[in-house]
């Protein structure tokens, strides 16, 4: 009996010690070829199934690790869901002008790499005549002045859908649909093979194509494990209204910067918030309904 | 310990060849390091290197990944034919397809290692200690299907030449079930990487129910078009001995499929004119192109009047019986059906983006350079294994007959 353990014993310490050895190996390799990685973020493992204890070891490394890099004392917050909340946004399209306040103030809050740069929101100037037809539809517009004669604006962010493909097809559960209603992604466990982003019919995710590049001065230190903490090169991002600050009950930075009111924010199980007021009063619409993704982004005119 | 034996003597094998032979490796190791050259550049700097973007978030090499899967597939279930029309040697053919199934499988795989952000994260794929997005993820249940079909594969073959170099039978109460198996896990794996795009709602280039139905079909030809190459060549350097009715059978059913696959295209292509809907733009992406992102238009065009010329001549008893036309057939079906997966497949799915903006996506030299790295370790795990099959089955490389134990008895 006690020899049967013994053996049962040694069988389990072999076994995790070949994992181990595999896993070691493919750490020289990674280092061998100048990835920057430290051993613990290597092993780091699937961070939601953490327990706190576990989880607050891996928020303070992390917070060294980018305070280190970036001269700065960083916070990273991993604050859950507040109860009875379902976040919602409403954007009116009657009021926007096109001018990409938002798109730069989602840079700056949310550390998107500058170069290469990444947008998490993309302003679409669109024709009147043609109504909302992304075929004639363009993202590249630069005049002197907006809005433009004879054409309208549709800023498209993460619709945070209540039913996102996104999440679905997900190898490694990555991301998934947090309870106040946010898609978050865990940077250190995607293994970047972006079929989410094949999956998103709002063009939503974006990828670290290289190494990001965040100026130190430039940087926000305040930051949540799922939403602007720096990101690896080779991980999938997108919005996530904002994670750290409206969990904090602030607004979101791109309702905060819109010098026209065009964006509206907040709780929608609560009835006598503003967002409950524009679905209640206001014609409103979503994107691509047809593709029964239910996004909680809201247009409204 | 004879299978030490069996894998010593293996690797004697294919370290002893004619000029040709080591010229033919030579030039594969060149470029398998030249290639990788430009894999390290990619691990350093990321994905940055090659010429994929946000809109365009698969390229060449997700291109790559469904045509090998789609040989590797094939490569299986050309043994049905044999079993059904009792072809001699239907073990031989069953051998060289395991082989062709292995190496394709080895260059899907690889493919994807290359494509990902963290190839260094990918553990976090692995059972038990990973995490498994089960059932939800068609992209898991491919990394199963694919990963299994591997081993299934590399399993039957080292077991048949082993005991082929055992000078023994095989069991085939062991064989047969795992040999009936391989054909519905070949199936299943074409399947399932037809499954990851078809599944995508936001893509309607992909979003066809006969999607996974033409990948099958497509696959029929290409597959058997490298074996019906090989053959050719086997059958004059070596005794394999494959009757030409066997060959010709091979080409027929190419045929065969090949229409099927047009017939499909063809329903394809009229349900998208006649309703003449937005997604129209993207086969008008591909076949005419849009003002300037016109690149893809010339490949679309070749795949199709390829894939046309092909079928006729495999169609045409006369065509199909000549050895000239025959291999010509068998090339331009490769080429179609590599352009169809490799090229014509992923791009149009992309641009225009779900946004509405077009594209333009031609790999970089580091994609171009990463690939040739994969496709020349491939084709040198295909001509070790093939030598090595060649060597026990032809050449009567046995337990017996070892050199070196002669030496050492006498």
């Amino acid at each position: 009996m006690k020899d049967e353990r013994k053996i049962k014993e040694n069988k389990e310490t072999r076994r995790s010690f070949l994992k181990k050895t595999a896993l070691a190996t493919t750490f020289a390799t990674m280092s061998a070829c100048g990835s920057d990685t430290s051993w613990d973020e290597f092993f780091q493992k699937y961070f939601r199934t953490l327990s706190r204890e576990e989880k607050n070891q891996i928020i303070k490394r992390l917070e060294n690790k980018y305070s280190e890099k970036y001269g700065k004392k960083f916070s990273v917050s991993a604050k859950g869901p507040i109860d009875n909340t379902l976040f919602g946004y409403a954007l009116d399209v009657s009021r926007c002008i096109g001018c990409r306040k938002c798109v730069y103030a989602c840079v700056n809050e949310n550390n998107q790499s500058r170069d290469p740069q990444i947008h998490w929101i993309r302003v679409l100037e669109m024709e009147k005549e043609k109504g909302i037809d992304f075929a004639h539809s363009n993202d590249q517009y630069n005049p002197e002045l907006v809005p433009e004669e004879g054409h309208f604006y549709l800023p498209v962010a993460c619709q945070q859908c209540d039913n996102p493909p996104c999440v679905k097809v997900c190898p490694v559960k990555a991301t998934w649909k947090e309870k106040d209603g946010i898609t978050v992604v865990d940077y250190n466990w995607c293994i970047g093979c972006r079929f989410c982003m094949a999956a998103c019919p709002y063009g939503a995710r974006h990828f670290n194509w290289g190494e990001p590049d965040i100026p130190e001065e430039k940087v926000n230190p305040k930051t949540h494990y799922y939403g602007n903490r720096p990101r690896n090169k080779g991980v999938v991002e997108k919005c996530t209204f904002c994670i750290q600050r409206v969990r904090e009950g602030l607004y979101p930075s791109c309702v905060e910067i819109c010098p026209v009111g065009a964006r509206k924010f907040g709780n929608l199980l609560d009835p006598d918030s503003e967002i409950r007021y524009i679905l209640k009063h206001k014609r409103v619409m979503i994107l691509k309904e047809e593709l029964n993704t239910q996004p909680k982004f809201y247009y409204f005119y | 310990m004879t299978f030490i034996k069996f894998i010593k003597e293996s690797f004697k094998v294919i370290l002893k060849g004619n000029k040709w032979y080591y010229s033919w490796v030579g030039m594969l190791l060149v470029m398998f390091f030249w290639g990788g050259s430009g894999y390290l550049h990619q691990l350093k700097h990321g994905l940055s290197v090659t010429n994929m973007q946000d809109s365009i978030s698969w390229g060449f090499y997700i291109g790559n990944f469904t045509f090998f899967v789609g040989v590797a597939a094939a490569a299986i279930l050309l043994v049905i034919p044999a079993y059904i029309y009792n072809w001699k040697p239907v073990k031989e053919i069953t051998i060289f397809g395991e082989i062709l199934a292995v190496s394709a499988v080895i260059m899907a795989l690889l493919f994807v290692v290359v494509d990902v952000g963290g190839p260094f994260r990918l553990w976090h794929m692995i059972p038990v200690i990973g995490v498994m997005n089960i059932p939800a993820s068609l992209l898991t249940w491919d990394s199963i299907a694919l990963n299994l079909y591997f081993i299934l594969n590399l399993f039957i073959v080292t077991y048949l030449l082993y005991t082929h170099f055992r000078k023994k039978e095989y069991n085939k109460k062991l064989f047969n079930p795992l040999i009936l198996l391989s054909i519905p896990m070949a199936i299943s794996i074409h399947t399932v990487t037809a499954f990851l795009y078809n599944g995508l709602a936001a893509r309607p280039y992909w979003n066809s129910a006969l999607l996974a139905p033409k990948f099958i079909a497509s696959a029929f030809c290409s597959g058997p078009a490298v074996l019906l190459i090989l053959f050719q060549i086997l059958k004059k350097t070596t005794k394999f001995e494959i009757k030409k009715e066997a060959i010709w059978k091979i080409a027929e059913l190419m045929a065969y499929s090949m229409f099927i696959y047009l017939f499909f295209f063809f329903s394809e292509i009229f349900k998208e004119i006649y309703s003449g809907t937005h997604h129209l733009i993207y086969l008008k992406y591909l076949f005419l192109g849009i003002g300037e992102y016109n690149d893809l238009v010339i490949y679309a065009w070749l795949s199709i009047i390829f894939s046309i010329i092909a079928f006729f001549l495999f169609l045409i008893p006369k065509t199909r019986k000549n050895v000239v036309t025959l291999n010509i057939g068998a090339i331009l079906i490769f080429i179609g059906v590599y352009i169809e997966k490799g090229i014509a497949l992923i791009t149009p799915g992309f641009s225009p983006d779900v946004l509405g903006q077009l594209y333009i996506y031609r790999p970089s030299m580091t994609e171009l350079k990463t690939s040739l790295m994969i496709f020349s370790l491939g084709f040198l795990i295909f001509t070790f294994m093939t030598k090595v099959a060649v060597e026990i089955i032809f050449k009567n490389m046995n337990i017996n007959n070892i050199k070196g134990d002669k030496i050492n008895t006498t």
